[in-house]
């Protein structure tokens, strides 16, 4: 039984070693998204992948080397109790209050491993959040406000000029303003930042194939940048309890290139300022 | 001086059923506002088994929508009494909110500290009771206004909503869920009351660890579980009272309409504009600052109480005794300075959180040390695999799955991703249950003879831990997967969004685990109560352990030792080459043969 109770300590570890390596086959892995293959979709994303990738080898030696060092004594310590410790010959417990190398050593190797993780991870978070690391594109202002209130996504957008390109957006709403509910038209294939706010109580802007994830703090205006790869969709949803129905803030982000996205504004502002009554010269538009 | 004399009244007292009676000695006065330190850790360890099904039980809510999405509940459902015992959404939020209020304040928190500290701290350091018996049966006592405050919440509007955290603007604004309205106030006070409870208990620990050490019992002769209790009860005193503060600020801006939390102009549920300048991400700095030493609250007395049985077990002295007790000192300083990693998405300054991703990785660094140390004290050693040793061993083992998958989020980027992700669950559910509550059930095992005379039915310890430890791994393991596949914690329905999909069989897997888990804590509490009266008798030292509660009779008469015991050694001088009777232990109190 003793040998039982061995291998079932060492059965799990394996078998969760197992899952983890199957779990990319499997779909049990990061969404697999528009990519089909589960990579991140935004270089920053992709860096944010790298640096997981690479805890997860750090701490998989760990586990695999703790779990085998622990089957290692558990194996020999149920060998060498088939002896009661005053039997003939019986295999000698081993009297020791311990090794002060061993702890040395297994002092300085972690703490030089999880140093060098910590400051490994410093220029990512950096170019996420410290503002003056943003890149150049995105310093010249946001393309979207997104307020998240209890359960959805309201954006507002910059209204166009006489020539069809974009104001800039002000702080405070503005008359020629453009607004959707839970659909996010952001450029692609360039970094790009919108405001982040809530209306009520704390929410959470998730990308989740974007790797991008930023609270909404009631109060506060956060700025968010972030770069879609691909023209295409994306998820959008809250990551923060909000209420009731936190789960269903559902929303899609809308990466396309700039000319389309401009279509797209323009078709938003014709829709918005359409007061619904035919205009003479329009009439033959209503037919 | 006849410190002998309770034990031998008592005997007398109960006339021919003495000996029946005695083993009885301590669940007679269960009931009781008693001072004894024994009878409140047996009070304490009732509550909290009691309260361990009910948190379950809400658990299994949140299991059930999530694997089969409203669908009506069986059995349970008749409870929720809500569209015909389907959980809705709000019903959802309440569950979760509860299950981890219960389990942390009503479970681990109390159960460690509260039953085992209680029972274990006089009796271990050779004192006759507490520094302060009084105080210390408040502590039990005032967890019973808690348990009925939170009780109580669900009757207004079915419970607080707001997650155990109670992020204001959320837990702030009555219109903002709908358990935000009187359910939180009662759920604020509920964590009054056990915060009070804890101090008492906390100043008590330090005092009595302080004061009331038998002649001979030097710092460093306490046994592991002893140093756990009180860097506990130390982090206990210096973190609570910001939670106490946090929470009265939130009940009066609720109550009183201060605004310490709420900024101005939000309109939440179309209710009237709010008025202030508050902030809330001060909440959760205060938040933190408590609960995050709170998690180390949660678990370094099991961390000590693991040491104690493993070594006992491994008829092996501590491997590195001192750096376990340097460790669990680093724990707690670093623990104070760690708190900003539950916040790295919240919108602080980015600043804070690289200073707090360094200091966060480098309190991974004492857990290596400890866990290097325990499978150290096992190397080499001649190990018993009982039900004690099968649950230390796996506090072990979970541990380092829970330790290892801490190091992801302490890394500020890739926490970007997986915070509140089911991740971060599994994280906390590896220390919190893997880690945590294996350690308190080997401890339930391993001093049950102490506090009842007999012993637990191996078979079924063994049953427990099986079912126990299987289910634990398939409902929590694949919680690692859900994170890194994007799912998020506190969904009702994660399936409306199509990337989650997929995932729902998983979800099923692990429901029936969770199930399977359920149903196993049974056996414990079957196992607990039906060995209370027919569990094999014992003499007072059945492990054959050092430490001095081992020399007091079982269940310790009121008083605890016959004479105040003098202490030779430190408490894991097994198999000892230079012990004169050639056992392999070395009991605290038995004087070396020069002496002799």
């Amino acid at each position: 039984m003793k040998r039982f109770w061995c291998a079932f300590f060492m059965f799990w570890p394996i078998v969760a070693v197992i899952l983890c390596w199957i779990a990319p086959g499997q779909n049990w892995w990061f969404p697999r998204g528009p990519s089909g293959t589960g990579a991140a979709m935004s270089p920053l994303g992709e860096r944010i992948d790298d640096l997981f990738y690479m805890i997860l080898m750090i701490t998989s030696v760990t586990f695999v080397g703790t779990q085998v060092a622990l089957g290692y004594v558990l194996f020999t310590g149920a060998r060498r109790s088939d002896t009661s410790h005053d039997a003939e010959g019986a295999e000698k417990t081993w009297f020791t209050h311990g090794s002060h190398n061993l702890e040395v050593m297994w002092s300085i190797v972690p703490a030089a491993v999880l140093l060098f993780i910590a400051l490994y991870q410093m220029e990512v978070w950096a170019e996420y959040r410290v503002k003056d690391k943003f890149p150049e594109e995105v310093r010249k202002g946001p393309q979207a406000e997104v307020t998240a209130r209890q359960f959805e996504w309201r954006i507002r957008y910059p209204g166009l000029d006489e020539n069809g390109n974009p104001l800039e957006l002000m702080p405070d709403p503005q008359p020629t303003d453009l607004y959707t509910v839970n659909d996010l038209h952001l450029t692609s294939g360039e970094p790009v930042m919108i405001w982040l706010r809530s209306e009520d109580v704390q929410h959470s802007f998730f990308l989740p194939e974007l790797r991008v994830k930023q609270d909404a703090v009631p109060g506060l205006v956060i700025p968010v940048w972030f770069e879609a790869t691909k023209s295409t969709e994306y998820s959008l949803l809250c990551a923060e309890l909000c209420g009731w129905g936190h789960y269903k803030m559902k929303a899609r982000l809308v990466a396309e290139r700039e000319e389309d996205r401009l279509v797209w504004l323009q078709e938003l502002q014709a829709a918005q300022n359409d007061d619904g009554v035919p205009d003479a010269g329009d009439a033959s538009d209503d037919e | 001086m006849s410190t002998a004399t309770p034990a031998a009244e008592a005997s007398h007292g109960h006339g021919h059923h003495a000996h029946v009676d005695d083993k009885l000695a301590l669940l007679k006065k269960v009931h009781t506002f008693s001072t004894d330190h024994k009878v409140i850790g047996v009070q304490f360890l009732i509550t909290t088994l009691l309260m361990l099904l009910v948190g379950g039980a809400l658990a299994l809510g949140v299991r059930w929508q999530l694997a089969f999405p409203w669908e009506s509940m069986p059995f349970f459902g008749e409870l929720f009494a809500q569209q015909g015992g389907q959980i809705s959404p709000e019903y959802y939020t309440m569950l979760f909110t509860m299950h981890a209020t219960v389990m942390i304040f009503l479970v681990i928190i109390p159960v460690l500290a509260g039953a085992f500290g209680n029972f274990l701290i006089p009796l271990m350091i050779g004192a006759d009771d507490m520094a302060f018996p009084l105080l210390n049966a408040l502590s039990y006592w005032f967890m019973w206004p808690a348990i009925a405050c939170f009780g109580m919440s669900f009757m207004f509007g079915g419970g607080p909503a707001a997650g155990w955290t109670s992020y204001p603007v959320l837990s702030a604004i009555q219109q903002a869920a709908p358990g935000s309205g009187m359910a939180q106030t009662m759920w604020l006070m509920g964590v009054t009351f056990v915060g009070v409870s804890s101090m008492m208990g906390s100043v008590n620990y330090m005092t009595t660890i302080i004061n009331m050490r038998a002649p001979g019992m030097t710092l460093f002769r306490m046994p592991l579980t002893i140093w756990g209790m009180f860097i506990t009860a130390i982090l206990q005193a210096f973190a609570l009272p910001v939670l106490t503060a946090a929470g009265f600020m939130l009940l009066f801006e609720r109550t009183l309409g201060f605004t310490f939390f709420i900024p101005g102009g939000l309109v939440v549920n179309n209710a009237d504009p709010t008025v202030g300048g508050g902030q809330p991400l001060l909440w959760q700095h205060l938040f933190w600052f408590y609960s995050h030493p709170a998690v180390y609250i949660m678990l370094l007395p099991a961390m000590g109480m693991v040491s104690d049985m493993m070594a006992c077990m491994a008829r092996k002295p501590i491997f590195g005794y001192k750096p376990m007790v340097y460790s669990m000192s680093a724990i707690a300083g670093l623990g104070f300075i760690v708190w900003g990693h539950h916040m790295f998405t919240s919108g602080m300054n980015p600043a804070l959180g690289m200073t707090f991703m360094v200091s966060t990785m480098m309190i991974a660094l004492p857990s290596a040390v400890k866990t290097f140390n325990w499978i150290g004290t096992m190397w080499g050693g001649r190990l018993e695999f009982n039900t004690v040793m099968l649950n230390s061993i796996a506090f072990v083992s979970m541990f380092v799955v829970g330790g290892l998958s801490g190091i992801f989020m302490a890394a500020v980027p890739v926490d970007i991703y997986i915070h509140d992700t089911y991740f971060i669950v599994a994280h906390f559910h590896y220390v919190l249950f893997g880690a945590t509550l294996f350690g308190v059930f080997g401890a339930i095992h391993f001093w049950f003879p102490k506090m009842f005379g007999r012993r637990m039915n191996e078979t079924v310890g063994k049953w427990h831990f099986f079912l126990t430890f299987i289910g634990f791994n398939g409902t929590f393991f694949p919680m690692h997967l859900l994170g890194v596949a994007g799912m998020p914690r506190r969904y009702a329905d994660p399936y409306l969004h199509p990337y989650l999909e997929h995932l729902l069989p998983m979800n099923q897997f692990m429901t029936i685990c969770a199930i399977l888990m359920g149903f196993a804590q049974i056996l414990l509490l079957g196992n607990f109560l039906i060995s209370i009266f027919a569990g094999k008798e014992c003499d007072d030292n059945p492990w054959h352990a050092n430490g001095l509660e081992w020399s007091a009779p079982s269940p310790p008469p009121h008083g605890n030792f016959p004479s105040v015991p003098i202490v030779y050694r430190g408490p894991y001088e097994y198999s000892d080459p230079a012990q004169p009777e050639g056992k392999d232990f070395w009991m605290q109190t038995e004087p070396p043969p020069t002496s002799s």
